[in-house]
């Protein structure tokens, strides 16, 4: 018992995992189109197919009734663009109009067989609700090749798909047969659609094709590796799901399936470098705190100009710069760890070293040229660019700083006839 | 007889609380919102259903209508703070919570009453047997009550906010300019849409709602160039798909709920072809008589 | 030649994604003028106006319309949008979209009523439209949209207008009736403010006009802004170093 139960997992594990794999790989080309929601249209219009199907043939053989899902699968999308391109209803409106008729007319074709007098007519509704655990040996070689067929067309067609998500309109004037391109992407997202269902059902279906997409792009700004990425996720889905409802046999596979990549995504979503909430969260923060401590070189600096015989206070800076004492403290611990600044001979009293000097006059040139800038190109008074300046010393580079310097000549005084200081290296001409 | 009647009542009220609605999704191409949270109302409900421990509609709508805020917002808060493209945000949003509420059908079948084929396409032949009982009274089929509460409330709506939702789908900086909130609006539009989706789904199923807030909205868009009007034929093709749904459901002895979505898939497809300005045929004599 | 300022904008700075747009603008637009704000592509013409109209958020600055903040004056601001700013599929016609302009004018619940109505039609046969009232709009003509947006600023009866580009690819016939309908309003006190791009007719159309790439270059009576100096700094002056220090901010 327990080995028949294991062999069984494992058909639904690799059964699982290949179509994670490949839906997620061909997720991300429909995602880079902004056309995700076409998944989800394809999903619910493959079930009157597969109702046509064994109708047609009353057989309940997998390919037959997979042949049924891919042709009414291919005249949806056919429908759906016939709508767009022929009308003035919006592909939003036509994608939802198209997903539920289509699926009205399953349903009403379904409950039809369901009450015709063929019996063994069960088992249609799996493509419904979707019944990983039913995955047999057979299902397998499906899956398989259906994996197989993906990487191979996206590997082949790579550039081509590339442009065509990127854009469009340009791939059609450099030769690239844009709309049989798509018929081939659709036929796929049809393939995988269709064997899908049986794994996780029409409605989580699009969750398959969308969510892996989303959560690889954060990672990553390079195609090949966003797809690899969304293969792996969606892979790695499709087992966790596959395994969570072994370890509960009456929990469905699909939605755990969806719960898993869910879960990915939103760990990608926060916590991805660069992209992720949490970077930007954190580079704001690390952004602002920089900010400060340049502050409070800059502040040195000034106190220090104003009265040169005198040594700065925590105090004084703390009220020049309307910080907490504790916070003032902390910043000029960091700036003396850096070498920045340096304890003086008497508590409290704060004084620079050579490198803090040549940072913070680096900071008041920054600002002084840039107050001459405002006051002369941007015409304002002088009044007013003192707090602009404060913000745009934090951001200038030093191109563009010597740009500023070569357009103003070097000027010698701020507006406020302060002067501005110039390192040894780089002074006046 | 008086079964098929209230069957085919439910249908219409229904029908015409979507179109009602459907068409400002339409218009402001925000249909998508309205198929998901017409799904991700599940969790809602099945919460709903835990709590009270009963199908009381009350905290059913409580429960399903947050849930439809959570969604809008969701879709909003992934699309701006976390720089998701809106398509993808949907899509995200309302599978999960999907996936969420079919967990917690399962995890809890014992205690509820509730599964997903009675989501997806509704219970709308049992309609007339589940009635209201009120001091003992038979006050006829509950679902007439909820969904014709329903319509009225989404009917005041519409009519107290015409201009505004008007103003806020044409042209949404001049409503800004006028001090009228167009977040406020969609949000307003979002939760009547959610409560109509509760109120639909226990007898007609979130296929139909999808199907009926889109279908005949689309269908009237393309026969008239009067706001008011399409907003009228909406109703009224939402209510012709209900009846002639019903029939083609006892012909074949299949889903009504399937066969009124068909139907209002046909009227759409008529309109498509043969709406007289901007229908497929008419245009493409047009052409060919100025030719 | 009134001296009072119908829109006093002081060290404005507008920033998308925390690039400035718009650097430190101060400006008084005065009342009872035929303004233009003329820039180049990208100059942040249309910022500046949707950010009198307080529809962007603003980084720094203010905005005072006749004396007062926005939220008090909203109501004698007319606003006419970009022509591509809306979708003209809507089902909706001439008379109608017109009709919105009196939106304003009453609280929520209240409908446009009979007198409404007649103003609507009097606008739009201001501007010739009259016999297209019935229209729907996405029949319209380029220059028949247009006139009609400029219909609906006419009902909301405002004071100070802002017109964002209403010239822009309409035929010469609109073009005139609409700076015929321009300079009436002028006559009538009223302060209009528009943004537009053609040098060519400016310094026909306008007797006042603000010069604007990324920073206000000048502003002032035409004739003595409309320098040949002025119109250097605007379009080919020393910009990419405001560009770059943007880009940095950015990030």
């Amino acid at each position: 018992m327990m080995l028949w139960a294991n062999t069984n997992l494992h058909f639904v594990l690799v059964g699982t995992t290949l179509f994670g794999f490949s839906a997620g790989v061909l997720g991300c080309f429909a995602f880079l189109r902004k056309r995700s929601l076409i998944g989800d249209a394809l999903a619910h219009a493959a079930l009157p197919g597969v109702c046509i199907a064994y109708l047609l043939t009353g057989t309940k053989v997998q390919g037959v009734l997979i042949l049924g899902a891919l042709g009414s699968g291919l005249i949806a999308s056919y429908i759906l663009n016939a709508i767009v391109r022929h009308s003035r209803i919006k592909e939003d409106a036509a994608i939802g109009l198209v997903l539920s008729v289509f699926f009205g007319i399953g349903i009403m074709l379904l409950t039809h067989i369901q009450h015709l007098p063929m019996g063994n007519q069960s088992g249609l509704d799996k493509f419904l609700f979707g019944q990983a655990a039913s995955l047999i040996g057979k299902d397998l070689y499906l899956f398989g090749g259906l994996a197989a067929a993906v990487i191979t067309v996206t590997f082949l067609a790579y550039k081509e798909f590339k442009v065509i998500a990127f854009d469009p309109g340009y791939a059609e004037t450099i030769g690239i047969p844009v709309r049989r391109m798509d018929v081939l992407l659709t036929l796929l997202i049809v393939t995988v659609v269709t064997a899908g269902l049986q794994a996780v059902g029409v409605v989580l279906m699009a969750a398959m094709l969308i969510t892996p997409a989303a959560a690889a792009r954060q990672w990553t700004n390079q195609l090949w590796r966003m797809l690899l990425l969304a293969g792996i996720f969606g892979a790695v889905a499709g087992s966790a799901g596959a395994i969570a409802s072994a370890v509960a046999p009456r929990m469905p596979t699909g939605p755990w399936i969806v719960m898993a990549i869910t879960a990915i995504f939103v760990v990608s979503i926060v916590f991805a470098p660069q992209r992720g909430i949490l970077a930007r969260v954190l580079r704001q923060f690390r952004n602002a705190t920089r900010i400060q401590q340049e502050n409070v070189l800059k502040t040195l600096y000034r106190l220090m100009e104003d009265a040169p015989q005198s040594t700065p206070t925590v105090d004084m800076v703390r009220r020049y710069r309307h910080l907490s004492i504790r916070r003032t403290l902390h910043l000029l611990k960091r700036l003396q760890r850096m070498g920045f600044v340096s304890e003086g001979t008497r508590p409290e009293e704060w004084l620079l070293t050579a490198d803090g000097r040549t940072r913070a006059e680096a900071l008041v040139r920054r600002h002084r040229l840039w107050e001459v800038y405002l006051t002369q190109y941007l015409q304002l008074g002088k009044g007013h660019v003192h707090a602009d300046a404060e913000e745009i010393e934090h951001v200038l580079t030093p191109e563009l700083e010597q740009e500023l310097e070569a357009l103003l000549g070097y000027p010698v005084q701020d507006p406020h006839a302060r002067p501005i200081p110039y390192s040894r290296d780089g002074g006046p001409k | 007889m008086t079964a098929s009647l209230w069957i085919i009542a439910t249908g219409i009220l229904a029908a015409a609380a979507c179109g009602l609605l459907g068409s400002f999704l339409v218009l402001r191409k925000t249909s998508m919102l309205g198929d998901a949270i017409s799904h991700a109302v599940l969790p809602g409900i099945a919460l709903a259903f835990l709590i009270s421990g009963s199908r009381n509609p009350i905290p059913m709508l409580i429960g399903a209508g947050a849930l439809g805020l959570i969604t809008a917002f969701c879709t909003e808060t992934l699309h701006r703070v976390g720089r998701l493209q809106q398509d993808a945000s949907i899509g995200v949003t309302f599978t999960w919570l999907f996936a969420l509420g079919v967990i917690l059908i399962s995890m809890y079948a014992g205690q509820v009453d509730l599964d997903q084929e009675c989501v997806l396409y509704g219970e709308i032949a049992y309609v007339p047997w589940d009635v209201w009982l009120w001091n003992g009274l038979d006050m006829g089929p509950r679902a007439i009550w909820v969904l014709g509460a329903t319509f009225l409330i989404d009917l005041v709506f519409v009519l107290t906010c015409y201009k505004e939702l008007k103003l806020t789908t044409f042209d949404p900086q001049l409503a800004e300019s006028l001090g009228i909130s167009t977040r406020l609006f969609h949000y307003l539009l979002m939760a009547a849409v959610s409560l109509t989706t509760v109120a639909a789904f226990e007898s007609v199923g979130a296929i139909l709602v999808v199907a009926m807030l889109i279908a005949p909205a689309a269908a009237a868009y393309l026969l008239t160039d009067r706001l008011s009007r399409m907003l009228v034929l909406a109703m009224i093709i939402g209510a012709a798909s209900a009846v002639t749904g019903y029939l083609l459901a006892s012909w074949l002895d299949a889903s009504i709920a399937g066969a009124m979505a068909t139907m209002s898939g046909i009227f759409f497809a008529l309109s498509f072809f043969l709406a007289p300005r901007h229908g497929l045929l008419p245009k493409h004599f047009a052409r060919l008589s100025t030719k | 030649m009134t001296t009072e300022a119908a829109i006093a904008v002081r060290d404005l700075t507008v920033a998308y994604h925390r690039r400035p747009v718009l650097w430190d603008v101060s400006s008084n637009f005065p009342a009872g003028h035929l303004i233009g704000i003329i820039g180049p592509n990208g100059a942040g013409k249309s910022t500046l106006i949707k950010a009198i109209m307080g529809l962007v958020p603003v980084a720094s600055g203010e905005v005072r319309i006749l004396g007062d903040t926005l939220k008090r004056q909203r109501h004698l601001l007319g606003y006419v949008p970009q022509r591509s700013s809306v979708d003209w599929d809507f089902p909706t016609n001439a008379l109608d979209v017109v009709l919105m302009g009196r939106y304003g004018k009453f609280p929520l619940f209240r409908r446009p009523g009979k007198k409404d109505r007649a103003i609507a039609m009097e606008c739009l046969e201001k501007l010739g439209m009259s016999s297209y009232a019935d229209r729907q709009i996405s029949q319209l003509s380029g220059g028949q949209q247009q006139r009609v947006f400029l219909a609906r600023a006419l009902a909301q009866d405002a004071e100070v207008y802002l017109m964002d580009e209403p010239f822009a690819g309409v035929d010469a016939a609109t073009e005139q009736a609409i700076i015929v309908l321009l300079r009436e309003l002028r006559e009538k006190g009223k302060t209009v403010i528009v943004v537009h791009h053609d040098l060519q007719t400016a310094a026909d159309y306008f007797d006042w006009v603000a010069l604007l790439n990324l920073r206000i270059i000048a502003c002032g009576p035409i004739d003595q802004t409309f320098t040949a100096e002025n119109l250097r700094a605007t379009y080919g002056g020393r910009l990419n170093l405001l560009t770059a220090i943007g880009e940095e901010l950015s990030k």
